[in-house]
Formats: structure tokens, sequence, C-alpha cells
């Protein structure tokens, strides 16, 4: 009798198994610092596409369907790079992640990318703008060509989007305030990633028809800067040109309206993009502008779309880390597409795709960097404006709102 | 500018103060280096924070509360983690080193990594000598100068200052004298704790509440309290000034090498102790004891 059943159970799971319905599922390992803002939103934005992909019914692999499965990789990567790389390590070998994707410290990252290559497992970063981590893919394509950039644009491409915006709002102060050479004074963090932005800042301005009063470099951890914006104040600026990622951001904000300094403050402030600016500043960072990425604009067909049910789910906007949802869509089109989850066969796919994601349009380059463009790849700026963030920038974009002069 | 650097230097240098004097204190009595001292002026902040922006507490209720809660936690961590290491300094400097990461932690655990603000007592700024300053500001600068003539009246006017006093000089004759020093050593440990939390929630406001908040000023306290002389009450409030000036007019004099203000601060303590190595007010290390 058990001879007689245990032929048809083999044929039967040997069917169910090449069928694929009991197939496995695709894993992807979110790394983030997940106690923080960043890895909150690297998670929230996985979250998100992995609900909407596991509703359609998965993935399909050469036909099958399979669940897509995502893990959560605390990276700690704030506080301790080798806390990073042991996190990348565990996602690989205990986690058996199919796929890695996050990352948001620079250092970390590059870090972290060697381990991914070390394994050969493909590497969607969604946070980093360290240059280095696309020219390894140049300098040596055998082995980094597993990597690839989602979001941001790399540090120079930061400064081209920067640029742009400042020409605009010095447009804006020539017209309303009558000033044909608006003064601006430089305020960025003392960082490796501001240093190339200040030096082109400095040789950019001027040429830009713009005067630079001065240079003030705080530490990047720095939580008072009212010496600086004194100092500021009494130059006669006109624009407050701030290159900050730290808990200055939020404290130039508060501290300027304080003061009540008669300038507008916009570069990159990473504090800014976040919800909870307006609260950290108590209500003080009233026309605080900064680069962003994701607002309620027509930057593509999906931006709307994702950011409107992004807050009804988290009850909060998201930040540039939640292109961790357009990674996994580009992850999911590439796989579609190949039929395959071999990375090998992947990567070919990605470097000719123009994948359409909720943060922009993404192309690559020969060193797996993104191609910048304006309204593609550029992210867009926006300016508190009474407690709302309220995007200004880029003008052609559907539903940008006018950029405001403090009064 | 000169008076940016006069207002900017007296605000930044009377909180400082704040935290130098408590630690001066606490390693004059007890011989206790707290590196948790900073910890416990993040904790003021948090629970401040908590109470009035998550709680919604009235302010007048909040901050008496944090500054409480904290004074008493520092007095449970006293009991179960420092004394019964208190005689071997390199012991209490780890003990008090792992107080502090586990507070960092618990509050990354709970508060999560973000920056946090706390709303001002009172809106608005005045203008002193062309130089604008929130009233946020004076507010601390007025706390600050009541807490220091308070610790100064508690040291030299009461029978507990006189305790604290005669253990700084001398444990084993205050001990001979019939002093409990173990239990001054507690009072002092709240006193010196309470100075932290008060400079907490004073300056919580002005600052951003983060779980690392404590670092940055570790390092400004340990070189002012170094700078003025281990143990050193005086050198402490002096050095404190010093560092704070010092800052004030690094940042205007060199607006580009504004980082370095930490740096120069630094120096000058290393300066000092070449040429004075028990540090300005402090007392030679032969003729301790």
């Amino acid at each position: 009798m058990r001879r007689k059943l245990l032929l048809p159970v083999v044929t039967a799971l040997g069917l169910i198994f090449s069928q694929g319905v009991w197939s496995q599922n695709i894993k992807i390992a979110i790394l983030g610092p997940m106690a923080f803002v960043q890895g909150e939103n690297h998670w929230a934005g996985a979250e998100m596409a992995r609900d909407e992909i596991n509703k359609a019914g998965g993935i399909s692999v050469g036909g099958v369907k399979r669940q897509v499965e995502i893990i959560k990789i605390d990276t700690n990567e704030i506080q301790s790079v080798p806390d990073a790389t042991n996190a990348i390590e565990r996602a690989i070998t205990r986690d058996k992640a199919d796929f890695l994707m996050g990352g948001f410290r620079s250092e970390a990252v590059l870090a972290m990318q060697e381990v991914a290559m070390d394994s050969k497992k493909l590497f969607l970063g969604v946070g980093a703008a360290d240059a280095k981590l696309c020219e390894n893919v140049t300098k040596d394509y055998e082995r980094y060509k597993y990597w690839f950039r989602v979001t941001p644009t790399k540090s120079a491409d930061l400064a081209r989007t920067v640029f742009a915006v400042l020409g605009a709002v010095g447009n804006q102060i020539r017209t309303d305030l009558k000033k044909e050479t608006p003064k601006v004074a430089i305020l960025a963090e003392k960082a490796a990633w501001t240093e190339a932005l200040v030096k082109a800042a400095q040789a950019a301005l001027p040429k830009m028809k713009m005067e630079v009063v001065g240079t003030w470099q705080p530490s990047p951890i720095a939580t008072d800067v009212t010496a600086e914006l004194s100092a500021i104040k009494r130059s006669g600026a006109d624009i407050v040109f701030t290159i900050v990622s730290g808990p200055m951001g939020i404290v130039l904000g508060r501290q300027m309206g304080e003061l009540q300094l008669p300038a507008v403050a916009f570069g990159i402030n990473v504090e800014a993009q976040k919800d909870g600016f307006w609260q950290a500043t108590a209500g003080k960072g009233n026309y605080v502008a900064t680069l962003d990425t994701f607002s309620e604009v027509e930057t593509t067909p999906k931006t709307i779309p994702f950011v409107k049910a992004f807050k009804e789910r988290y009850k909060r906007g998201p930040t540039y880390n939640a292109a961790t949802y357009d990674a996994i869509h580009i992850l999911q089109t590439a796989i579609e597409q190949t039929g395959s989850i071999d990375a090998n066969k992947l990567i070919p796919v990605i470097e000719k795709m123009e994948a359409v994601g909720a943060a922009g349009i993404d192309t690559w380059d020969k060193s797996h960097d993104l191609i910048w463009a304006v309204g593609k790849t550029s992210g867009i700026a926006v300016q508190w404006q009474d407690g709302q963030k309220v995007p200004f920038w880029p003008p052609q974009t559907k539903g940008m709102k006018p950029f405001k002069m403090p009064k | 500018m000169f008076q940016d650097i006069l207002v900017s230097g007296l605000i930044n240098g009377g909180v400082y103060a704040l935290l130098a004097i408590g630690f001066s204190l606490i390693f004059g009595v007890a011989r206790i280096v707290n590196i948790a001292h900073t910890a416990f002026y993040m904790l003021a902040a948090y629970a401040l924070y908590g109470l009035l922006v998550k709680a919604s507490m009235p302010l007048l209720f909040a901050i008496p509360l944090s500054v409480t809660a904290v004074v008493a936690l520092s007095l449970v961590c006293y009991k179960l983690v420092i004394e019964p290491v208190r005689q071997h300094e390199s012991a209490v400097l780890i003990a008090t080193i792992a107080l502090a990461l586990i507070f960092q932690e618990s509050l990354l655990v709970s508060f999560g990594g973000s920056f946090r603000g706390i709303p001002n007592a009172v809106e608005g700024v005045v203008s002193i000598i062309g130089v604008r300053v929130s009233y946020q500001r004076l507010i601390v600068l007025a706390v600050v100068a009541i807490t220091l003539v308070a610790t100064w009246y508690l040291l030299n006017r009461t029978r507990l200052g006189l305790a604290i006093r005669t253990a700084a000089n001398d444990q084993e004759i205050a001990n001979l004298m019939g002093i409990n020093v173990s239990r001054v050593a507690m009072y002092t440990v709240g006193i010196s704790v309470g100075l932290a939390a008060i400079a907490g929630v004073v300056v919580a406001p002005v600052f951003v509440v983060d779980p690392l908040m404590w670092l940055s000023p570790l390092v400004t306290m340990l070189a002012i309290v170094v700078l003025g002389g281990l143990g050193s009450l005086k050198g402490s409030l002096i050095g404190a000034f010093i560092i704070g000036y010092v800052e004030a007019i690094t940042v205007f004099a060199v607006p580009s090498g504004s980082y370095l203000k930490g740096a120069v601060a630094l120096s000058i303590m290393v300066l000092v102790l070449l040429i004075r190595p028990e540090g300005l007010f402090g007392v030679v290390f032969e003729e301790e004891r």
C-alpha cells in the first residue's frame, strides 16, 4: 500500500516544484539605519513596493509568479561603519538575500559595496551620493558591475541642480528686491561631501552675477549657529546658501527665524526635507528651502499616486530614501524581462533601461550612475511656507507653486 | 563684531559653566570622573521633550519634573553602579562610560534617531548693544546666573556645603570629624547632576535634542575642567567663559574656519597645561591630599 502511494506523491511533488507552484520568494535585503529617518524611509518605500507587487500576484520569473520578501537589515551606519559591513554580510550569508538595496552614509556604502561585490550580489544604492561608488564600476567593471545608483544623483550633479535653482532664486531677488547683484553667504558643514560643492559655489556664483560675502563652515555636529548667523547678518547677505545634512539644518532654520534674518536660506538641507522640520524648528523655519525628491507634483505619472499612498499609510511624506520603491520595481522589470534572477543576466537589461519611477525617470551611464536631467533625475526644490513644504522647482513640472521671499 | 563676540561668548560660556561646575564638583568631592555627566544633561532635555511636546504638560510642571526625575535616576545609578566600584577610579570611569552609552541607546530605541525641537518658554527677541538676542537665550543666561549663585550659597553658607567642602579637601579628615563621606558623595552626585539637568532643560529649546547630543559638550566640558584645574569650581567657571569666548572669537575672526572653534579651544587648554600642568586654579598633583 505504502509503495503504491509513494510514486504518486513523489510525482506530484516533482510536478509542483517543476511548475513553481511552491516556488521560493525573491528575497530583497533593505539596508539602512533603521532607528533613523533614512532607514525608516528605506523600509517604508520597500513595503509599498512589496505589497503592490505581491497583491498583483508577485514577480513573474519565466512565467512563474514569485512573491517578494523584504528583509529589514539595520546597518546602524550613521554610528558605525563596521556595523554596516557586518549587517550586509549577515544579509548575504544568514538571510540568503537575492538582492541588496539601500544604504545612506557614503563611507558605509563604500564599505558595504565591497562585501556585495565579493558575493556578486546586485546592490541598488538608494541614498549615498559619493561619486566613487560609480567610479569603481568604470575602474573595474567585472568586479563592480553589480552596483547601480538609483538615488540621489552624484555630488557633482547635486551641484548642477542646486546652482540651477539658485539661479532662479537669484532672479527672483533681482526682480523683487531690485538688487542686480544678490549677496550670497555660504553656510556649509565641514565634511568631505561638502568640499566640492563649496569650491564649486565660490567659483560659480560670481559668474552667475552673485557676490559671495563669505563662507562659514561649522562642524557637522554643530547645534548652535547664532554666532555664524550674526556674522552673516552683518555681511548683508540676501541668500544663505546652505549645504548641511546634520542637526545644523534645524538650528539654522530656527535661529534664522528667531533673529529675523532678512535673507532666504536655500541649498541642501537634509533636515528640511523631513516632515518633522516644522515641529523641530518650533515653527520658525519659514521660507527655508532645499532640494528634495518627492512631492505631490507630476515629476512622473507615478509620483502623485505614490506620495498620496505613502502619506495615507505612514501619516508623513516620503524622503528620498523611500526610492527603494523604485528600486524594487526596477528589479521587477528586469526580472520579468529576462525571466531570471541571475544578476549577470539582469545587469545588461538595467543598463539599457529607462525606468519610470515615483522619484524620477532613471537612465544609467557606463559607470552605472544616474544620467542627470532636469525634471527626470534632478529632483525638485521645496520651500517651507507656513508649516507646509511647498514645491517650487523645476517650474515646468505640473503642480509647482511660487517661491516666496521673507516678509 | 565686538558686540556679537561679547554676547555670544557670554551665553555659550554660561551653559558650559553649568556643565563644568557640576562635573568639577563631583570630581573634587568624591574623585568620580563622571563621563555620563553630559548624558544626564541629554536625559533632562529628552524628559522635557517627552513631557512638554508628547504629553503636552505645562512648562512650569515639565521643567521641575524633568530635573527631579533625572536627579533621582542619577542617585539610583550612583547606588547601583558607581558606589560599589568607587574606590577604583578606572572602574568608575568605565562604568560611567557604560551608563552614558546605555542612556544613548535607550533613547535611540525609544525616540529614534531624529532631531527634535522644543518650543521656547518665551518667544521674541531683544536688541542688546546692537545684537539681536532671543528671550530664550536671556532666560538661559538668567538661569545660569541664578543657579551659579545658588550653588555658591549652598557650598559656602550651609552645613551641607561645609561637609562637601571638607570632604573635597580631605576625605579621611572629614570621616574622622564625623561626616558621612559616602552620603556627602551621594548628595554631591545629586547636586552635580541637578546642575547638568538644569543646563539640559534650559538649552533644549535653543539647541537640538538627539541621542548623540551628549558627546560634543562632553569634550568641551572636559577641556574646561582641565583648563580651570580638575576639581576647582572657580577654575571651571573661568575656564567655561574662556572657552565660550575663544569659540565666539574663532567664528567671527575666521568664518571659513568656524568648525575649528572646538580645536582652538582644545589647543588653548593644551597650551595652558604646558605652562601650568595643574590648570589655572588646580592643585599641584604632588600636593593633592
